[in-house]
């Protein structure tokens, strides 16, 4: 009997990323459909997409590389999430991370490596966490509606960045490029053996995402942040601060995307702070597609980590897609979009088939 | 209970697969009319052994990699007409990788086209240099172009081009102050750097040659998508006065239909823009990078891989006024133009832009 | 350079401005208002928008008329609509988030038909601004208000149009009831899906119109036309306390907002980068405003929750 029990709880993680996966799969299949339509074989087009992503040790690096600002993001999205508030900031919050550890890397470019790079990146999650704070002051104090607010950070964050690389921080010579100087070398964040591009930032990433779960699942902190998640009022009834916790959440929200934006610089193959041809250039819209990896990991920060890595394989294969078949890359956007969509329209099967397997365990028990 | 439930949730399922799959059907229906993009294609797999057995008797293959769309009328779609004039007078492959925006993409694509063994990979954007920085000295047998950008990092397979889009700016500045009789003169941009603030500085300076009252305001509106923000920027330079217009980058459209419908005279930069508004569009200054991959292309072939700086000017051909024959000029401010075009050719005219 | 500002003709072209200005952002914040007033959060109107702009330039482009570009803008946001109402009346998906989807969806899709259908954005020939008779010919008065083009009239009617809609129909009490109450207007036999069918098709066409709204006055489509417009729309509903002559004021007081900001380029008054701080305005006055106006007014109670009678 109790094996049986434990068996069928066992099933529940992979009721909870299948769905998700399958959803995946059936936007893909829609996806061949627009890719047909614009003349490309979607079956070439898929293959060079897997190859791309997960064809060999360097495609699996690149992978990596692009799945750590995803994952932060991701996480930041989890811990939010549960505890009710939907965090659309994450691309300001990425640029507020940037931004700030960027600006400290060029006030003390002569501190020593191994102290440098902590600090810009606790200095990047610091900024990240301003600007998730502001909107969660706004939300919880005055009431304003953190998706919009957040929404609205974004847009401000991209003009702040156009608006120091016109001036202040722009790299100086003759032909004016929005982009820093090549930042001190000291501020390079490690790369880790075996020849590839992947950087020290994936262990970062993980990193998060475990003390994120341990967080949520283990402390009185993560508990809060739940239960104000869950319901307010009773939290409120419970004698918490639904107020402090809101803060809080969109906080730590912000930091972990402000992490990942102190990584993008750092980690970045041009190790500068870049804003030619947009706030999304250098953000790679992983604000976005965060959301969409935390959506697909069901909220949950551990199974965010393989979500990430999937999703960030998707996105790191469509650019050899685009080489292979030639179409333009703004597909990808597309398809992004219908991905989201159908993500977040399996949520509520998911959520049922889960509830039936716990419920029935507990019946059984 | 549950089974209930899932059947009466398929039904909506197979209701939105057919209706995704209707909408992507009117899309294949209506594809019909697109144009094909694909060029010689490139062998769908290819080792390196394979590139370096074969690299002599293949064609030339040149990759290119930019960060908006081939066919925006403005930065990308220069150099890709300039390849396009390449294929013409000689044989070539040539594969695309545009609207990668995001410089790590970007740099992807470099590296996939640098492991593919391709003879000239181009990175056509400004912002492309750091990453090629590092990608370069791992493919020391490929030809790396990197525009628009005076810098070659001291290596060995790097060359690098730009443009003096000031030059042009400067002979559009004469023509414009001969044109404006209310001496007003407004300028549409997107952000204040690389080209578009070379080409404005230009434009300004030589619309203070020739006559230092006339007013030149520049309107950078931060967006290069937003056309209603540009088109309010256009007409409200028509408001204050304004008699001649110009701008860069893609909404500019936006503010070319303003001029168009007030009968102003407007003048096109970074590829040819009468055939947007033939009726009043005086020149354009068009890139030819074709003259500048040329020069690189036969030092790639006799073994030097780069290196060199190139710039394209009004001298060497790179750069080029092209008038629009519909639009009436004056003779004399033809001539006028055509000398400012020779001067800043010979280096007796200056536009005073750095 | 500022006494060139406050003169007549500059406070004339500045208020002509805003009102053409404002009227997207009119068209999309009405429609997002009937949807919210009925429960649902709509945040994909920017992805409509930019689908609705895009087709009413191709249709505009291919057939020379106008008038075509807004039936396409028009049956390409149903068509979107159908799409959001199945996605989140039948399969309950959180609103916020596939409002995301179709923004990418939107964004990605009408830059990739742009580049293959398109190209070359050759200016259309646009709708032509229409002289209200007599009005029109009244001195600065007339030249701001009374020559616009007929989209502009048209938001403006439309203002009427819904506000009679939701406060004397029997439409609007079931739209008022299901995004109040929906349990209880189900008891009631009102049917809350259809009732917010209906609120989500009409505030998908009315995006589609926003987007046409962008498109044919103006000209020409471009990637990301929209810009975040569809997004500010949304907040302009808060802005408004969900009326519509709320949505009137706050996309007037945005128009003017760009407007201003415009009529200081063009003026020199800012330049080069300080012009990045002033693009910040209209996303700052957003903020500000919600922050003085949210706690004024609650939002409908059912606002972004999925109806399933069976819990």
């Amino acid at each position: 009997m109790t094996t049986k029990l434990n068996a069928r709880h066992r099933l529940i993680p992979l009721v909870s990323m299948g769905i998700p996966l399958l959803s995946v799969i059936g936007a893909l299949g829609i996806g061949s459909l627009l890719l047909a339509a614009f003349g490309a074989n979607p079956f070439v087009g898929y293959r060079e997409m897997f190859l791309g992503g997960f064809g060999d040790i360097d495609a699996i690096a690149d992978t990596l590389v692009k799945s750590i600002p995803l994952l932060l993001v991701g996480v930041g999205i989890c811990l939010a999430f549960r505890t009710g508030v939907v965090n659309i900031g994450g691309e300001g919050q990425i640029l507020a991370g940037a931004i700030l550890s960027t600006l400290a890397a060029l006030a003390i470019p002569n501190t020593p490596r191994v102290f440098l790079v902590p600090i810009l990146l606790i200095v990047g999650g610091l900024g990240g966490a301003i600007w998730g704070a502001i909107p969660g002051a706004l939300k919880a104090y005055v009431g304003v509606n953190e998706i919009l607010s957040t929404i609205m950070m974004n847009i401000v964050a991209g003009h702040l960045l156009s608006f120091l690389l016109e001036g202040l921080i722009i790299e100086p010579g003759e032909i004016r490029i929005q982009q820093t100087k090549r930042l001190t070398e000291n501020s390079d964040i490690p790369l880790l053996p075996g020849g590839t591009r992947l950087h020290f930032g994936i262990i970062v990433a993980v990193f998060v995402a475990v003390v994120a779960y341990v967080v949520l699942k283990r402390t009185t902190l993560g508990m809060r942040l739940r239960a104000v998640g869950h319901n307010q009022d009773a939290a409120r009834y419970a004698g918490m601060s639904v107020q402090n916790n809101i803060v809080l959440a969109l906080a730590l929200s912000g930091a972990c995307a402000g992490v990942a934006g102190a990584l993008l610089v750092f980690g970045s193959e041009s190790h500068r702070l870049i804003g030619e041809g947009g706030a999304a250039a250098f953000t790679q819209s992983a604000g976005f597609n965060g959301i969409v990896a935390a959506l697909f990991g069901g909220l949950n920060p551990l199974l965010t980590i393989p979500a990430s890595f999937l999703f960030g394989g998707m996105l790191i294969g469509g650019i050899e897609m685009q080489r292979a078949v030639q179409v333009p890359s703004a597909l990808i956007i597309a398809l992004n979009g219908i991905v989201v969509i159908f993500v977040v329209s399996s949520f509520r099967l998911k959520r049922k088939l889960e509830q039936a397997m716990t419920s029935s365990d507990r019946d059984r028990a | 209970m549950l089974t209930i439930k899932k059947r009466a949730r398929t039904s909506p399922a197979v209701l939105a697969m057919s209706l995704f799959a209707a909408l992507g059907l009117a899309a294949t229906g209506c594809s019909s009319s697109s144009e094909s993009t694909s060029e010689t294609l490139a062998p769908e797999v290819t080792t390196e052994a394979a590139v370096e057995t074969t690299v002599a008797v293949e064609p030339f293959r040149i990759a290119v990699i930019s960060p908006s769309a081939k066919n925006d009328s403005a930065f990308s779609q220069s150099i890709f007409d300039a390849v396009t004039r390449i294929s013409e007078t000689m044989e070539v492959e040539i594969q695309v990788s545009d609207g990668l925006f995001v410089v790590e993409e970007a740099a992807k694509a470099i590296r996939g086209y640098a492991e593919d063994g391709f003879d000239l990979v181009i990175a056509h954007g400004s912002q492309y240099g750091g990453p090629l920085q590092e990608i370069a000295p791992d493919y020391p047998d490929v030809a790396f172009a990197w525009g628009t950008a005076v810098d070659t990092f001291g290596l060995a397979n790097v060359s690098s081009y730009s443009v003096r889009a000031d030059q042009g700016g400067y002979v559009m500045g004469v023509i414009a102050a001969t044109l404006s009789a209310a001496k007003n003169i407004g300028v549409v941009g997107p952000v204040e750097v690389g080209d578009a603030k070379l080409f404005v500085d230009g434009f300004k300076s030589g619309v203070g040659s020739k006559d230092p009252d006339v007013k030149v305001n520049v309107n950078y509106i931060k967006s290069f998508g937003d056309v209603a923000l540009a088109t309010e920027a256009a007409t409200a330079f028509v408001a204050n006065g304004a008699d001649v217009l110009t701008g860069t980058a893609q909404m500019v459209v936006g503010a070319i239909a303003v001029a168009k419908a007030e009968g102003i005279p407007w003048f096109g930069t970074q590829s040819n823009q009468t055939a947007l508004a033939p009726e009043i569009v005086v020149a354009s200054q068009v890139y030819h990078w074709e003259v500048i991959l040329a020069t690189i292309i036969a030092d790639v072939k006799s073994g030097v891989l780069g290196g060199k700086t190139h710039i394209a000017t009004l001298a060497n051909g790179g750069l080029v006024i092209e008038y629009n024959d519909a639009f009436k000029l004056d003779p004399e401010v033809k001539a006028l133009a055509d000398k400012t075009i020779a001067g800043l050719a010979d280096q007796t005219i200056n536009t005073g832009v750095k | 350079m500022w006494s060139e500002f406050f003169t007549v003709s500059s406070l004339v072209v500045v208020l002509a401005s805003t009102i053409r200005l404002a009227t997207p952002f009119l068209f999309a914040s009405l429609g997002e208002t009937l949807g919210q007033r009925s429960g649902v959060l709509n945040l994909g109107i920017e992805g409509v928008m930019l689908i609705g702009a895009f087709s009413s330039y191709y249709a505009a482009s291919k057939t020379g008329s106008p008038w075509m570009g807004v039936l396409a803008a028009l049956v390409t946001g149903c068509v979107m609509g159908l799409l959001y109402a199945f996605v989140t009346l039948v399969l309950h998906a959180e609103q916020g988030i596939s409002g995301i989807g179709v923004f990418l969806l939107g964004l990605g899709l009408t830059d990739v038909l742009f580049q293959r259908w398109v190209g070359t954005p050759i200016p259309i020939d646009g709708l032509d601004p229409w002289n209200i008779p007599f009005l029109a010919d009244i001195p600065t008065v007339g030249e701001i208000f009374f020559q616009h083009n007929p989209l502009v009239y048209l938001s403006v009617l439309l203002v009427v149009v819904a506000t009679v809609v939701i406060n004397r129909t029997t439409f609007g009490l079931n739209i008022r009831a299901v995004g109040e109450a929906p349990d209880a207007a189900d008891t009631l036999g009102i049917s809350v899906n259809r009732t917010r069918l209906f609120t989500i098709l009409i505030g998908n066409c009315m995006a589609g119109l926003a987007g046409a709204a962008l498109v044919l006055p103006f000209g020409t489509f471009q990637q990301n036309l929209t810009s975040g417009r569809g997004f500010i729309a949304v907040a302009l509903v808060y802005f408004g306390a969900w009326r519509p002559i709320g949505a009137f004021a706050g996309s007037l007081l945005f128009g003017f907002v760009l407007a201003v900001v415009n009529q200081f380029g063009a003026l020199g008054i800012v330049s080069g980068a300080t012009s990045s701080l002033t693009a910040m305005a209209p996303a700052i006055l957003t903020i500000v405003v919600l922050a003085i106006v949210s706690r004024r007014i609650g939002q409908p109670a059912a606002l972004s929750k999925p109806f399933d009678r069976n819990g």
